[in-house]
């Protein structure tokens, strides 16, 4: 129920004064609610709940657990036996 | 697609359930409080690549589930009435109250519509001036601010003909009384990340400190879980009760202000009956008094539905992480899937009892089927039995 997809703002505008954008979820496209994330541009990511977004995706904290297992795997290379 | 695919590797999944098994010394049970948690975990088999000294057991964090049958009941009421179209999101019209579910009552000739946004629900009520207009506004917190949206701006568009009815719950109440709950045996939760964007972090902070537990914000995909175990093993084998952000690209320390704004302008924090737990006192959210005029329980007056739940099912304690559902006597013969008694059967929910009886257990499953590390079982391969 607290579903929150992952998509791509493609456009933004404004509806009875509330910013609003059409956001893309693989090939999918769906009208979203973005007065929340109100700092939002064209091509940045949000989570999206119920048609509304609420949170913009941060980039570099998104790759963080990947750099995490990258430095797992030079650990191990460390560790093996040679 | 981008930001999903990717915290669905399998070999990664591998290697943090590796660093898991390195870091534990002892038994520890830990809560994930989210049902999308739940779902995501049954779903690709998290629990079964873990070490068994890390137990997972599955919280109330199912909105669907916890709402209480008499307000199942109070909404089939409204939803009967000739001038109503009834607008819910999917997942609630076949959850059964005692005079059926909303699905049936659609069939027999209501005007019951499933929406994908309470907004959606705002612009039917413009289009439509001579109907009324009911949304049932139903969640935890991640679901406030839209649902507060559609009521703000369904009162600036001065849309009399919508109204919402309110059963909306809240997670710190519920994880205290689990914490508190005679024989509780949880020691570590992982914290639900969309709750979070939307709250953030500091709300946490209190129950950490008094029950000296770790708390780890986490997200949904397979490495975003298995990571959030492995955060909240190393504060528990360190003897550290903290709240940690493990899903920092979504969530923010001190949540989202506009929506915090929003939420304390359309609602105020009220007792709340649980289904399958009963009355948790300031648990919930309803509408304050300056938005009473679309308050569905006042417009149709159906306040004093009052409904006894069922007595045999134990999804209370199940909800608690007190008892499994296979301690039930009914689990998967007067309870199933089609047919629940309680809370975490309750169909198209994401309740463990439901989740577990739609997976083959291992006994089901040939031999030479058990999945291999990281690869989890489907949810849609599973049996419906």
């Amino acid at each position: 129920m607290c579903l929150g997809i992952p998509g791509k703002v493609v456009e933004t505008y404004t509806e009875h004064d509330v910013l609003m954008g059409r956001v893309e979820f693989g090939g999918v496209y769906k009208r979203v609610c973005l007065e929340h994330v109100p700092e939002i541009c064209v091509n940045d990511y949000v989570v999206v709940h119920v048609g509304f977004a609420l949170s913009r995706i941060d980039e570099a904290e998104a790759k963080r657990v990947f750099a995490f297992l990258g430095g797992m795997d030079q650990l191990d290379e460390l560790e093996a036996p040679s | 697609m981008k930001y999903l695919d990717e915290y669905r590797d399998g070999r990664a999944a591998e290697k943090l359930a590796a660093a898991i098994a390195r870091t534990v010394t002892r038994p520890w049970t830990i809560m994930e409080v989210c049902g999308g948690q739940t779902h995501t975990i049954v779903k690709y088999g998290i629990d079964r690549i873990l070490p068994p000294e890390v137990e997972l057991v599955h919280g109330p964090g199912c909105p669907v589930c916890v709402t209480a049958l008499e307000m199942i009941d109070r909404a089939h009421a409204i939803a009967s009435r000739p001038d109503v179209i009834f607008c819910s999101f999917g997942d609630m019209l076949r959850v059964p109250g005692s005079r059926g579910d909303l699905l049936q009552l659609k069939a027999q000739g209501a005007d019951v519509r499933i929406v994908y946004s309470p907004l959606d629900a705002v612009n039917l009520a413009a289009a439509n001036p001579s109907r009324q207009i009911v949304f049932f506004a139903i969640g935890f917190e991640t679901t406030a601010p839209p649902n507060a949206m559609a009521v703000w701006m369904a009162r600036r568009r001065r849309l009399m003909n919508f109204s919402v009815l309110v059963s909306h719950v809240l997670v710190p109440p519920a994880m205290t009384a689990i914490l508190q709950s005679p024989g509780n045996r949880v020691r570590g939760f992982l914290g639900p990340g969309h709750v979070c964007t939307v709250v953030g972090c500091d709300e946490y902070e209190p129950i950490a400190r008094r029950f000296q537990v770790p708390i780890v914000v986490t997200g949904f995909e397979p490495l975003d879980l298995l990571e959030g175990v492995l955060w909240t093993v190393r504060q528990l084998e360190e003897g550290r009760a903290e709240v940690e952000n493990q899903y920092g690209r979504a969530v923010r320390q001190h949540g989202n202000p506009a929506s915090k704004a929003l939420i304390e302008d359309v609602f105020e924090v009220c007792d709340r009956k649980w289904r399958g737990i009963g009355l948790i006192p300031q648990s919930g959210y309803t509408l304050r008094p300056e938005y009473r005029d679309h308050d569905a329980e006042q417009r149709f007056a159906v306040a004093d539905i009052k409904t006894q739940e069922s007595l045999v099912c134990i999804s209370g304690e199940i909800l608690k992480g007190l008892k499994k559902p296979h301690d039930c006597p009914a689990f998967g013969r007067a309870c199933t899937p089609q047919t629940p008694l309680g809370a975490t059967m309750v169909l198209l929910g994401r309740g463990l009892c439901r989740l577990l009886r739609l997976r083959p257990t291992p006994r089901e499953e040939p031999a030479d089927a058990s999945p291999p590390l990281g690869t989890l079982v489907p949810l849609s391969s599973g049996k419906e039995v």
